[in-house]
This record gives structure tokens, C-alpha cells and sequence, in this order.
């Protein structure tokens, strides 16, 4: 399991959402965002990639699965190809077990469905110790 | 007078969204996360998802068009259709996408035609009705906009 590189920009946790769905973006920033996490958005896996290539780095990165130009799976294995040591939490609709493990296998740290819930983020970030 | 009416409108209109089907727990979450920094969260997501998910509607409309169907193609249209409209608690809308994605595996074009016609009747339905209901919202004012009853 990779490790967090730590926030960038002092104490303040920050994140990366990876969604090709402006509605899944505004759901999952506004939850961030209301958890005290600073968050940027990446439409695919190609600008998710672009953005480590220009030097950004993210405490926790949010990654769909199904996305136009380059998928999560494509993405997660490039960033993890780059050193990228950002815990990496898949998130798709999809539930049979093979499609979940080939994501996985790309290089998370965690898989949950969405949409995510505070819960479900309050649980990730407990997993990775940012929260008590 | 007014308000205290207003407010109970809401209240019913809300709770007729629940009651009917048309609307889920996802729903739910959407006006937990909405606060005083964003008191029209949930309007401007539905807003948001009836902008960008026309698009999708297209897509599919114009892939069941064709005289050969690909299957794999209005799945995948089909699957982030579904996924957005899960996302804001169209409940309805969401259990016909399962349906068409069934009828997507089993190779059935006229099951899948049939099928997009009752998804845009439900999705055209819970428009109409999400739009009195913030109309409404907004008319009973900020008051609203906060902690539901769950």
C-alpha cells in the first residue's frame, strides 16, 4: 500500500477529484470541501497525470474508473509508473468483483462506490490516518 | 401567515418526492451537504445534471437510430447516464437505466427502445416536478434551505 506524500501547502489536507461527471465533481468537492480539504478537479486521467507532470502533488487523489481520453485504471497506473505516492481511492458505480479488482490491481489504496457520503470519506481518511 | 403556509408547502412537496419514488436517500445527502455558504447547493447540481445529462440523452437517442444496434456502446452511455442520475436521487429515472442495461446484455434493441422512452418520461417527470418544488423552496425563502426532517 503506498504511503501519502503529505499536504504540499502546510497542515491543510488536499485532494484531487478524477471525474469526466460535473455532478459527481460538485457533489464530491462540496463534501471535501465541508471536511476542511482543500480540492482540485481533473475530467480524466490524462489531466489528472498532466497535473503531477507539472509538478502539483495531492494528499489524496479521487479516481473514477470509466473516463473519455485516458480511465482511471490507465491513470492510476501511470501515476504510480511516476512515483506518485498519494493514497488513491477508486470510485465507480461498478460492483461485480473481477471489475473491482482490476482497478484495484492498477494501484489503489482503497475502492468505494459512489456517490461517496461524509461517511464514507470520514472512513478513508480514518484508513490513512489524517483523522482521529 | 404566508410563510408558516409556505413553509408547509415545502414540507408536503418535499415529502410527496419521497412518497411517490421519485426521489432517495442520495437526495438526501445533497441537502445535508447544503449550508449557508451554499444555500442552493441541491438546485444548482439538479441544474447542473439536467444541463449535462441532455447530452447524454442525445447520444443514446441517436445510437438506438441506427439500423445496427451496438450494444456495448448504449451500455456504456447508459452506465454514466445511470451514474449521474444516482448521484442526485433520481430513483425512478435510476431503476429504468438498470432495466435498459439489462435489455443492453440480453441483445434486445426493441426491450432498449421501449425502455428510453420510459427513461425520458420519468426524467421529464422529476424535472417538472423538482422545478415547482424549488420554486417554492425559494419563495418560502432562505429559511428552507437548511436541515430536513429526515
Amino acid at each position: 500500500m503506498a504511503t501519502s506524500n503529505g499536504s504540499s501547502t502546510g497542515t491543510k489536507i488536499t485532494a484531487l477529484v478524477v471525474d469526466d461527471d460535473r455532478v459527481i465533481n460538485a457533489i464530491h468537492c462540496k463534501l471535501l470541501n465541508k471536511l476542511g480539504i482543500e480540492n482540485h478537479v481533473a475530467a480524466n486521467g490524462k489531466e489528472a497525470v498532466d497535473l503531477h507532470c507539472s509538478g502539483k502533488k495531492f494528499d489524496l487523489i479521487l479516481m473514477d474508473r470509466d473516463m473519455p481520453i485516458m480511465n482511471g485504471i490507465e491513470a492510476t497506473r501511470e501515476l504510480r509508473a511516476m512515483g506518485v505516492r498519494s493514497i488513491i481511492v477508486g470510485v465507480s458505480t461498478r460492483s461485480i468483483k473481477q471489475e473491482i479488482q482490476e482497478f484495484m490491481d492498477s494501484g489503489l489504496d482503497d475502492y468505494q462506490e459512489k456517490p461517496l457520503t461524509s461517511s464514507k470519506v470520514i472512513s478513508i481518511l480514518r484508513k490513512i490516518d489524517f483523522v482521529d | 401567515m404566508e410563510r408558516t403556509r409556505l413553509r408547509r408547502q415545502v414540507a408536503l412537496t418535499r415529502q410527496s418526492l419521497f412518497d411517490q419514488g421519485f426521489l432517495d436517500e442520495q437526495f438526501i445527502q445533497l441537502e445535508d451537504l447544503q449550508d449557508d455558504a451554499n444555500p442552493n447547493f441541491v438546485e444548482e447540481v439538479v441544474t447542473l445534471y439536467y444541463r449535462d445529462s441532455a447530452r447524454l440523452i442525445t447520444n443514446i437517442e441517436k445510437a438506438l437510430e441506427k439500423n445496427s444496434l451496438d450494444f456495448n456502446k448504449l451500455d456504456g452511455f447508459m452506465h454514466q447516464f445511470k451514474g449521474s442520475s444516482s448521484s442526485i436521487g433520481a430513483k425512478k429515472v435510476k431503476a429504468e437505466c438498470t432495466l435498459f442495461r439489462e435489455y443492453c446484455r440480453a441483445g434486445n434493441g426493441e426491450g432498449c427502445t421501449r425502455t428510453f422512452q420510459q427513461i425520458k418520461k420519468e426524467y421529464a417527470t422529476l424535472k417538472r416536478k423538482l422545478e415547482a418544488y424549488f420554486q417554492v423552496v425559494r419563495q418560502a425563502g432562505p429559511a428552507e434551505t437548511a436541515c430536513w426532517p429526515k
